[in-house]
């Protein structure tokens, strides 16, 4: 359990630090295998549940295999290949990453558990999944890393939820997983006709939507018709 | 056992050079040549001793005490090592501290002498050098602080003789953590290549040769050599922290720390050879990288 904790950490900083997509995007699907190996790890000699096996295997096939091959087929649409000049860089991206560390280990330390056997490790790097998917969401451009963030900020309120218990009925869950895959289907969707329309995926970019800067030309075009 | 105890600094003193020469053997062996002997730094050693030495005019005494404050911290902080569960020579409370330090002795006076030479180009290289090392810095006390957790308080050869097949079954994940962190703070404290080329003079984005370029004779020898006692201290706290010496007879702790070694050479080599050096820019992020693993294990043995 602590290793799988660890390693969630790991693969959060790695996708802090790394520009490339199609890493993230692996990373990510690596993210949701361990994710699902949880319950397993968790439950330990209870094996012969029903409930945590359908649990583990719907969390590994949508996370682990059908999302990201989702996103890489949006990649490859769009054709494009790294995360150019997000709003705030890689190495600061690390640094906040430690401030968010410190602030996940601050959050757990002051929870107010009722339960004696939560997994301190796994709750950390599960807040510290989160709070990664908001950074990430905030700091990046590409509509694509925004929707991966938003993966990420998923598994980790999933990781809170097993490590708070097991006992979590498992449907309830399951319907949290098909809200996110819904979630991240219509976000592919979005992609593709975002980058069909506009030729790119630069989120910020969609402000020129908007009619205020334009308003002028149309009110006189609507005039010389009239 | 007294004289025992002092076989480690003495095959220390005489194998490192061995150590770079294993490197070079193992890029060689990569790059499809032949490559040159293992022995050949110590060829280098004595033929730089019989040369005499060369000092520019606008240099002081620094530049000359230089490579011998250097070789004489070098040498101090090899006695301090342990071998498996036969202790150091020199081992007190809190030794790690004075090893830390002796080590930023040596870093001091190098960039001391690289000052003195007036060359803006070595001065360049001396403030790559204090940069990297105040970032490399934190990542050897936050693994150090973990085992000073693990471990208590005590000299660093009574905290790495309790590492056993035990500590590895409860705690392999702090043991692998701190043991990433400080393989990436030996390359970059030798200047291996992620972070710097020890191969190259000439160019522009060097740290670690930019320092040395106004040494010759005895002075290079002591820096050359120096340079390899540095090698063999990191390599050896990363054995000592790998293998789990406490489960293992003595009579083959000495051999299987040799062998470690050896394989610490091989795996810096095959980093070597199949990864570039990074630019400038990224050498931070690498920094940052290392010691936030450290401080993942520093979270782990606190909160696990």
């Amino acid at each position: 359990m602590t290793l799988i904790s660890v390693l969630l950490i790991l693969s959060c900083l790695l996708l802090l630090g790394s520009s490339r997509l199609h890493v993230a995007i692996r990373v990510v699907a690596i993210q949701g295998v361990l994710l699902g190996a949880l319950p397993l790890v968790r439950s330990m000699g209870d094996l012969l549940h029903l409930g945590i096996w359908i649990l583990a295997l719907s969390t590994i096939i949508s996370k682990g295999i059908l999302l990201p091959w989702l996103m890489n087929t949006c990649l490859r649409l769009s054709g494009i290949r790294r995360e150019i000049e997000p709003f705030v860089g890689f190495g600061p991206s690390l640094l906040c990453g430690t401030a968010l560390l410190g602030l996940a280990v601050w959050i757990t330390d002051r929870l107010q558990l009722t339960q004696a056997q939560v997994p301190q490790v796994l709750l950390i790097s599960s807040f510290f999944a989160i709070l990664v998917g908001l950074f990430l969401m905030v700091t990046r451009r590409k509509a694509i890393t925004q929707s991966l963030a938003y993966l990420i900020m998923e598994n980790g309120v999933y990781g809170v939820g097993v490590s708070m218990s097991l006992d979590f009925p498992f449907i309830v869950e399951l319907g949290i997983l098909l809200d996110v895959f819904v979630g991240v289907f219509l976000m592919g969707n979005l992609l593709f006709h975002l980058d069909r329309e506009f030729e790119h995926l630069d989120a910020d970019k969609l402000t020129e939507l908007s009619d205020l800067s334009k308003s002028a030309p149309v009110v006189e075009a609507v005039e010389e018709n009239a | 056992m007294n004289t025992l105890r002092w076989s480690l600094p003495l095959s220390a003193w005489i194998l490192a050079p061995l150590m770079l020469g294993i490197i070079n053997r193992v890029k060689s062996f990569f790059a499809g040549r032949h490559g040159p002997s293992v022995w050949q730094l110590y060829y280098d050693l004595f033929k730089l001793l019989q040369k005499g030495s060369v000092y520019s005019r606008s240099t002081s005494a620094v530049l000359r005490v230089g490579p011998s404050v250097v070789l004489a911290c070098m040498a101090l902080a090899t006695v301090m090592l342990p071998w498996g569960e036969l202790p150091a020579p020199v081992t007190f409370v809190g030794d790690i501290i004075l090893l830390a330090y002796l080590l930023g002795l040596a870093r001091f006076a190098t960039v001391l002498s690289a000052l003195d030479t007036g060359s803006s180009f070595e001065g360049m290289g001396a403030s790559r050098e204090v940069q990297f090392a105040a970032l490399a810095e934190p990542s050897f006390f936050l693994g150090m602080l973990v085992l000073v957790l693990h471990f208590g308080f005590s000299g660093l050869s009574e905290m790495v003789s309790e590492i056993s097949f035990e500590t590895w079954q409860t705690s392999g994940v702090l043991l692998v953590l701190v043991g990433c962190s400080w393989f990436v703070l030996l390359l970059t404290e030798n200047s291996r290549i992620p972070v710097d080329d020890p191969n190259t003079h000439l160019e522009l984005t060097m740290i670690h040769e930019v320092m040395v370029l106004d040494y010759s004779g005895p002075d290079l020898a002591f820096i050359l050599y120096a340079a390899s006692l540095k090698l063999w201290i990191f390599a050896a706290l990363v054995v000592n922290l790998i293998v789990p010496m406490h489960s293992l007879p003595p009579w083959l702790q000495a051999p299987i720390f040799l062998l470690g070694m050896v394989l610490v050479m091989v795996l810096v080599g095959v980093v070597e050879s199949i990864l570039a050096r990074q630019r400038l820019q990224q050498i931070p992020k690498i920094l940052i990288g290392a010691a936030l693993l450290s401080l993942i294990a520093l979270i782990v043995r606190l909160m696990g």
